[in-house]
């Protein structure tokens, strides 16, 4: 093990510039990977504050016995969807229209009657704050025969699961294609310290290492530089994070950064791309020393 | 068979005569015109000495290859001491590299590193244990008559001396035959009698040797064992009855 160590750190001394330039490279390639996924962390996190603001509207009939009503609440609020029931009294209901829309203020000061029904309004537990799931509790609503319609954005809701796919997909392709790079690179460093090498590996053939002896320092080489890349573009996304947060461009909602669970496994997946990459290049190369 | 079957193991290896056989062996390169051998057969039995003669491009090297699974026979049947080199799995040729020693006219010494340094890093490569290393080394170091210059870096010793710490780290792991292809081909004559003593004296101590060359001179004056290669076919073996040739 201690041989594994000093023939993979004497070989990364040794093509000194080369391993400068590859782990350079790498950090620079899991840097824009770790981008995305910051730009993803905080639009998930954008994306989660606005589905709290998912609302169902159920718009009550006038005139509905108020007994009849309460029990239906308690019904509805049993829906394995559904977080919280809320009943909206027609004054209350014109209160809060007076208060959310100032512009109208004075508009509603002159009606003499009130044109705002009743309605239950209701909230869903996260992970029912799809279209899906808000459209089919909906639907359950209209089968209530005091409903007179539901409203919901349904529209709205739609964009929201579309921008989920898109910043899914998104992050996915550009993560892959930025790993891929790095695998690449690392399995090009490896290759020529591989090839610089020949002489001792084909004396370390000659004398009986195993195949899997001859390959460990070059493994631990690309694991290392895979890890110390992860930790350059680590520390790059931190600095990135700092500036925009000292910017004030946090608009106000407070950006995230990774949380520790993130951050090893940043970690990990350097180190992983640069395992993989060696392994790749030194199982192809060594059979031509 | 002349034992009983409950026996046939331990006394297959009691009375396994000879350490290398080549039975019908023939080498064809991929990218070779003709075949580089064809129709070898012969034997090296245990505590023997023989050279391997022959005009450059003869097949010298390429027998020895086989010998330590370099390369595969195209057809026949090679065998290095109990492996069958045309069925070798690659995870056998380690263990069969173990228990032989290879030099060659170039040393192929790592020229970064100390006499010392090369002879412990064919023990470390083989997950030798740490601590018996030094007194290895050491010990070869002064069967070679280099105790010396254990910390020389190649560079700062002459051919013959580098030649011997080859020798050295072919016989660091104590191998049962020590194969050697044109060993004295880039020394002087006084440095080749050196050498050559040198492998008498390991022959002497029970390592098979296996020796390469051209110098016809040597060879000669030995009254060892002596197998002639001419364009791929053995056309002479001393041993006349143990001779592969019709
Ligand atoms: N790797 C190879 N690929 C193709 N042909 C080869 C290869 N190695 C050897 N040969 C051919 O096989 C034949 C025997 O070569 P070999 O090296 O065994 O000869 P040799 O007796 O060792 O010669 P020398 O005395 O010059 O070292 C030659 O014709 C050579 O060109
Ligand atoms: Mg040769």
């Amino acid at each position: 093990m201690k041989l594994v160590w000093r023939e993979a750190l004497l070989s990364f001394s040794r093509t000194r510039t080369l391993s400068v330039l590859s782990v350079t490279t790498i950090a620079f390639a899991l840097f824009v990977t770790g981008l995305f996924g910051l730009v993803a962390l905080n639009l998930r996190g954008a994306i989660n504050r606005i589905e709290e603001r998912v609302e169902i509207v159920a718009f009550v009939l006038r005139g509905t016995p108020s007994q009849g009503l309460a029990v239906a609440m308690e019904d509805i609020a049993a829906f394995p969807e559904v977080l919280s029931v809320r009943y909206v009294t027609e004054e209350d209901a014109l209160a809060q229209a007076k208060q959310d829309l100032v512009e109208f203020r004075d508009a509603y000061e002159d009606l003499q009657i009130n044109p705002l029904p009743p309605s239950i309004e209701l909230r869903l537990r996260p992970g029912f704050r799809d279209a899906a799931h808000v459209g089919e509790v909906a639907e359950r609503l209209r089968g209530f025969p005091f409903v007179e319609d539901v409203r919901y954005g349904r529209d709205w809701v739609e964009r929201l699961d579309a921008l989920r796919t898109l910043a899914g997909l998104v992050g996915g392709a550009i993560g892959l294609a930025f790993a891929l790079v790095s695998v690449v690179i690392i399995g090009v460093t490896i290759r020529i310290t591989v090839l610089q090498r020949a002489r001792e590996i084909s004396i370390m053939r000659l004398v009986g290492a195993t195949d899997w002896f001859i390959r460990g320092p070059f493994l631990l080489e690309g694991a290392l530089k895979g890890l110390l890349g992860g930790v350059l573009a680590y520390l790059l996304c931190l600095a990135v994070y700092a500036g925009f947060k000292a910017q004030g461009l946090g608009l106000g909602i407070g950006l995230e950064f990774f949380r520790p669970i993130h951050s090893l496994a940043f970690l990990a997946f350097g180190t992983l791309l640069g395992l993989a990459g060696s392994l790749v290049s030194v199982g192809r190369h060594l059979r031509k020393v | 068979m002349r034992h009983p079957a409950e026996v046939v193991a331990p006394s297959r290896i009691r009375h396994l005569p000879d350490v290398i056989r080549f039975t019908n062996v023939a080498k064809r390169y991929a990218s070779g015109t003709g075949p580089a051998l064809e129709g070898i057969t012969f034997h090296i039995a245990r505590n023997e000495f023989a050279f391997l003669t022959g005009h450059s491009g003869a097949g010298k090297s390429t027998i020895l290859k086989l010998m330590y699974a370099e390369e595969r026979p195209s057809s026949g049947d090679v065998r290095t001491l109990g492996f069958r080199i045309p069925s070798i799995r690659p995870d056998e040729i380690p263990r069969l590299r173990r228990r032989l020693g290879v030099v060659f006219q170039d040393f192929r010494l790592l020229t970064d590193r100390t006499a010392a340094e090369n002879i412990a890093f064919a023990l470390e490569v083989t997950g030798a244990r740490e601590d018996v290393i030094p007194q290895r080394v050491a010990r070869v170091l002064e069967q070679v008559g280099l105790a010396g210059k254990a910390d020389a870096f190649p560079r700062e010793l002459s051919g013959g001396e580098q030649q011997r710490v080859a020798i050295a780290r072919a016989l660091v792991n104590d191998p049962a035959v020590l194969l050697a292809d044109e060993p004295t081909g880039n020394l002087d004559e006084r440095a080749t009698r050196g050498v050559y003593q040198l492998l008498r004296d390991i022959n002497d101590a029970g390592t098979v040797v296996l020796m390469a060359t051209h110098n016809l001179e040597l060879v000669r004056a030995s009254g060892k064992r002596i197998l002639e290669l001419r364009d791929g076919t053995l056309v002479f073996d001393s041993a006349a009855d143990q001779g592969g040739e019709p």
